[in-house]
């Protein structure tokens, strides 16, 4: 029993870093840079939610769209005022700019609430489930559910929409997608859109599963989400989804079984050994040009 | 149709195109002869707003075009078919032809698609595979098919017989012949300059950015000049 409740809190670990680990691909696979800011836009997103929840006290049900709404449109704003007077410059300072956004928000997170850790709100109100000698907590249960929602909604998206294919033509090949008369520009704007969201849900369920919300909340979590990226294919999306829930389970079994201290050190080696078997991750597609 | 006027298009301190002057007229096809090099494609690519030109004009059905983002171009009914095909590999055939229809209504893709499989029974019976793995004739068709699904009053088209087989460049000029005669304008580039004059109602030829003859297909056909270089003797 022990090993099973310790399989769905990583499944449910794991689902977290998918949702992170989805906007860290899709932009990527659309605009062809890794986003380092993708990570503190969790840690706003909890603190947006904070503040609807806590500070104006509004209920649950206004609490969440909103703060989808509002990081959406900060998504689509750093990508207008940081990212897009990039679009021709070398991948080093787009880099560099979007490593600079992280450092922005982390601080400008620690002016306006200081650094002292918040309560996170208890927005998600579901009890505990029992199963004979098993228990799964309310916050997994939640969590697991939307996340798989959300997944199969984005994986329809992507594959059977307008919007979705003209983001999986854009990520192919640019100018042969404007020439097709797809607006190129909006298309990343609608990526960074859905990568915000997707952030919002993660934040929620990240603040519900530690309890606790900090300027530097976003940060771990951010790099692992892209470490499961890089680990299920940058730029795939099942793959993205593949790799945080393996990084999820990976990390939980590793604290219960071998050492919470090493967790991090044991999920970190088992990237670098798929990337050594595997150099584009377990479903990343070797680009074929052909001529 | 098409009136391009002195333009000039540097690619940063290179100046690729010096003042190049040509026009399409509707109904016809033009099209542009020249070595590898000597600015044909980047012609093309400043026609559909990929490149915008530093000196000079660029109209289109009687609007100006300069700066105009290649989308909103081919809403105003000019498709380009690139250089090497440029399909989508990893979307299927359908989806390939679905992009191309992006700038139409949702009801009218349907009839096109019908209409590009008409024109191209071999994509029909491939409509569910992958793009990337149609052999080149196949790509060229799937190029082309993609194009026509933005109802274009223009096509232009970079070297459609580039890399295929001798038989197959017949068949891709018969299908350029055919679509000229079903009512779409042509803008054509090639290396191939016997095929495309034969085809073309007037033609000009390009050497290193500048237009250096112009004429109808069969005087440039004619002229020792375009013997000489591009027909073989």
């Amino acid at each position: 029993m022990d090993f099973l409740s310790t399989l769905i809190s990583g499944l449910s670990l794991g689902s977290i870093y998918a949702l992170i680990a989805l906007g860290y691909t899709m932009v990527y696979g659309i605009a062809k840079m890794l986003n380092f800011a993708h990570g503190d836009i969790i840690m706003v997103a909890a603190f947006t939610v904070y503040v609807f929840a806590t500070v104006l006290k509004l209920p649950a049900a206004a609490t969440i769209p909103l703060a989808v709404l509002f990081c959406m449109l900060l998504g689509v704003t750093i990508e207008r005022i940081a990212y897009k007077p990039l679009r021709k410059a070398p991948p080093l300072s787009v880099l560099i700019t979007a490593i600079g956004v992280s450092y922005f928000l982390q601080n400008l997170a620690l002016l306006i609430f200081g650094s002292n850790q918040k309560s996170f709100p208890k927005i998600i109100n579901i009890p505990a489930l029992k199963l004979g000698q098993l228990t799964i907590k309310g916050e997994s249960i939640a969590t697991l559910s939307v996340s798989i929602v959300i997944m199969l909604a984005l994986t329809l998206f992507i594959s059977r929409s307008k919007m979705g294919k003209a983001m999986r033509a854009v990520s192919e090949d640019k100018e042969a997608a404007e020439l097709m008369g797809i607006n190129v520009n909006q298309t990343i704007s609608v990526t960074f859109a859905i990568g915000s969201a997707l952030a919002v849900a993660a934040g929620v369920f990240y603040g519900a599963t530690y309890n606790f919300i900090g300027p530097y909340t976003g940060s771990m979590p951010g790099i692992k989400a892209f470490v499961a990226a890089v680990f299920g294919g940058i730029g795939s999306i099942p793959g993205a989804m593949l790799g945080g829930i393996l990084l999820g389970v990976i990390e939980n079994l590793s604290k219960a079984y071998i050492s919470t201290e090493l967790s991090d050190a044991i999920v970190f080696a088992v990237l670098i050994i798929i990337l050594y078997v595997k150099p584009t991750g377990l479903l990343g597609r070797k680009t074929n040009e052909k001529v | 149709m098409l009136k391009v006027e002195n333009i000039d298009v540097y690619y940063g301190a290179i100046h690729a195109i010096r003042n190049v002057s040509f026009e399409v007229n509707e109904g016809e096809i033009v099209t542009l002869i020249g070595a590898n090099g000597a600015g044909k494609s980047t012609i093309l690519k400043t026609v559909s707003g990929i490149l915008t030109p530093k000196t000079g004009t660029v109209n289109f059905m009687d609007k100006k075009l300069n700066g105009t983002p290649s989308y909103m171009v081919t809403r105003m009914g000019l498709s380009h078919v690139p250089e090497g095909r440029r399909i989508f590999q990893q979307l299927s055939v359908e989806e390939n032809l679905e992009m191309g229809g992006f700038t139409r209504n949702k009801d009218e893709i349907p009839a096109l698609i019908e209409h590009v499989y008409d024109k191209f029974p071999r994509l029909r019976e491939r409509h569910t595979q992958i793009a990337g793995t149609l052999s080149g004739g196949e790509q060229q068709m799937l190029a082309i098919g993609r194009a026509l699904m933005s109802k274009p009053h223009l096509m232009m088209l970079d070297e459609p017989s580039m890399g295929l087989a001798p038989i197959l460049v017949e068949q891709i000029f018969e299908i350029i012949k055919e679509l000229n005669e079903s009512g779409v304008t042509i803008l054509l580039v090639e290396q191939n300059a016997n095929m495309a004059l034969k085809i073309a109602d007037r033609g000009y030829v390009l050497e290193s950015g500048k237009i250096v003859l112009s004429g109808t297909g069969a005087e440039l056909m004619a002229s020792d000049a375009v013997k000489k270089a591009y027909l073989g003797g």
